[in-house]
């Protein structure tokens, strides 16, 4: 998040993008989406500073932001660890064993859904469906899917990105 | 198997790319129509091949089309809805990240059929991949001049941008698509007035499903006719079906329309995962589910209709016989309360009883008079929700009650002997 950002770096760092993005609408307030998109890439999520700064540079009242920020569930407007698994649990992957996964994640990384572990390595989340169920059951780590997942599978993925850096957020 | 059109370089690891799109006679289509066609013979054209919507509602295309108003001094605005989020669909992510150009090549089409010059490509914001290569895939058709100011040195001039969307299953609404579009919250809005004449910015605009609009290439190329000779009269042209749940072979598959729901998980789908299918839901979890006994009715618009249920996105989800009817209910009910957007009541409020309801006959804690209840409000949010959401949800509800009645009874009693 913006942490140690003041508003006036956030304005600077997301101001040619943003600019760039505005010119594929007719109206300013269809660039919040991608506005706040470019935020989360930059800085891993999205706060009161991020919106403020979007909105400055969109030039539209800052609720709209927040508005937006706050609807869609994509947006992070809590930090989340290092790397983020958002395993679906939806109807597909239910059939195919995703509840029992959903508990092995929680045991093994002892954190509940929406939570992340104390060295701050991992979130877990529980999400609708990705879209990808005919590799059920599957799970989204970062911006990589995973699927036909199995709990040594499980075991393998978490080994794998456990020392591995938060790769680039976009 | 039948030919594949939709789906022929799904296997090519460079299907994505506009030199195996190009060699598979990618453009083709748009060749012809920027040649042989004006914009009304194009909407003629769709028409009388008689495609129809692939995002779940089955609406004529070309009627659809043919609602933009002619004379509007306004611009017109095409949106592909590519806010794949039913659970049980995935077809349109295999297009996008497999062979784009397909979609690319319909959008320019479509464009020039209403008269477009700036459209919007909404993807839902989990498919990167998908993102990624319909990003590529623009450039590329820039670069080779099927896309931008003049296109194939015709009148025709299309820009096509990428909005992400965000994780809201209700941004597939298509009125809740253009407000997130526009930069707000993706709640729907009442039609009339209907987006053909006022849409995005208040502008005429259609919105294609990404299979319909990847449909209209194939269409060109080898003309309406052939198009219509493809499955059934009223449900004609290629068709993608996503098989997943307990089916030994999930994936998807381009069949005919017309074809039995038996035969499709029997035959294309490898059989019932363990022993055999105890039910199946044809269009995604809103359509509602069929016993097996039902399992000879054919997968067309309107043979799922008459029986009661879609084809909606044709998510095929198959539950063989350890699924728990009462679980398949809940965990469905439960997706749309969590996506209902609260704008209107009975979904908001409608959904989130029922699926407590749901969890406690599942925990155990069920009551006599818990399934009435359910079927009290299954009837007080259909039809009376703001949107199709809560529809789709009671609906797939109430058909899970009334074929399996007594499964969620069993539960329930098993509580009261206990107590
Ligand atoms: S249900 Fe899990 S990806 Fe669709």
């Amino acid at each position: 998040m913006s942490d140690a950002r003041s508003l006036a770096d956030i304005k600077s760092d997301l101001a040619a993008q943003v600019q760039q993005v505005m010119t594929r609408y007719p109206t300013t307030r269809s660039a919040i989406m991608p506005a706040l998109d470019l935020a989360q890439q930059k800085y891993g999520g999205v706060d009161g500073l991020t919106y403020q700064a979007v909105a400055e540079l969109l030039d539209v009242p800052e609720i709209w932001v927040f508005e937006v920020a706050s609807f869609y569930s994509l947006y992070d407007r809590a930090a989340s660890g290092r790397h983020h698994i958002r395993l679906c649990t939806n109807l597909p992957c239910l059939l195919r064993g995703a509840e029992a996964l959903m508990m092995y994640l929680q045991q093994r990384l002892d954190v509940g859904p929406g939570e992340t572990t104390e060295d701050g390595r991992f979130t877990l989340s529980a999400v609708e469906c990705l879209g990808a169920c005919e590799q059920a059951p599957v799970l989204m780590a970062d911006k990589q899917y995973h699927g036909d997942l199995t709990a040594a599978k499980l075991d393998a993925l978490l080994a794998s990105l456990a020392d591995q850096p938060a790769e680039d957020l976009s | 198997m039948s030919e594949q059109v939709l789906l022929r370089n799904i296997d090519n690891p460079n299907g994505h790319k506009i030199e195996t799109y190009e060699a598979s006679g990618g453009y083709q289509g748009l060749r012809t129509v920027l040649r042989d066609f004006a914009p009304d013979e194009v909407i003629e054209e769709v028409k009388s091949a008689n495609l129809r919507g692939r995002g779940g509602a089955g609406f004529p295309t070309g009627l659809k089309w043919g609602f933009v108003p002619k004379d509007s001094p306004l611009p017109r605005y095409l949106c592909c809805n590519a806010d794949e989020g039913e659970p049980g669909t995935f077809k349109d992510r295999i297009l996008m990240e497999r062979d784009p150009h397909q979609l690319i090549e319909g959008m320019v089409i479509a464009a020039y059929a209403i008269g477009c010059r700036t459209a919007y490509l909404y993807i839902r914001g989990e498919y990167h991949l998908s993102i990624d290569r319909c990003q590529q895939a623009i450039a590329a058709a820039h670069a080779r001049g099927y896309l931008g100011a003049n296109i194939l040195d015709s009148e025709h001039s299309l820009e096509i941008h990428i909005h992400k969307g965000a994780g809201a299953y209700i941004c597939g609404e298509e009125t809740a698509m253009l407000e997130s579009i526009e930069g707000r919250r993706g709640q729907p809005k009442l039609k009339p007035p209907f987006p053909a004449v006022a849409g995005l910015y208040e502008c005429p605009t259609v919105v294609n499903n990404v299979e319909t609009l990847a449909c209209l290439p194939h269409l060109f190329r080898r003309g309406g006719e052939w198009f219509a000779s493809i499955g059934p009269d009223h449900s004609p042209g290629p068709k993608l079906f996503g098989l997943s749940g307990q089916v030994k072979r999930p994936g998807v598959y381009e069949l005919p329309m017309g074809m039995a729901l038996g035969e499709m998980l029997e035959v294309h789908g490898g059989g019932a995962l363990t022993g055999k299918f105890k039910a199946a839901i044809p269009g995604g979890v809103s359509a509602p589910m069929f016993p097996r006994s039902a399992f000879d009715v054919k997968m067309d618009f309107g043979s799922l209709a008459a029986a009661g249920s879609m084809l909606g996105s044709a998510g095929v989800i198959g539950l063989d016989e350890t699924a728990s009817i009462p679980v398949v209910a809940r965990r469905i009910t439960e997706f749309f309360s969590h996506e209902s957007c609260g704008k209107c009541t009975p979904c908001r409020e409608g959904l989130t009883w029922a699926a407590k309801i749901l969890r406690r006959i599942e925990a155990g804690q069920g009551q006599p008079g818990d399934v009435e209840q359910l079927e009290m409000l299954c009837g007080g949010i259909f039809g009376n929700s703001f949107c199709a959401l809560g529809d789709g949800a009671a609906w797939a509800l109430g058909a899970a009650l009334k074929h399996f009645r007594p499964e969620f009874d069993a539960l329930i009693a098993a509580h009261s002997q206990a107590g």
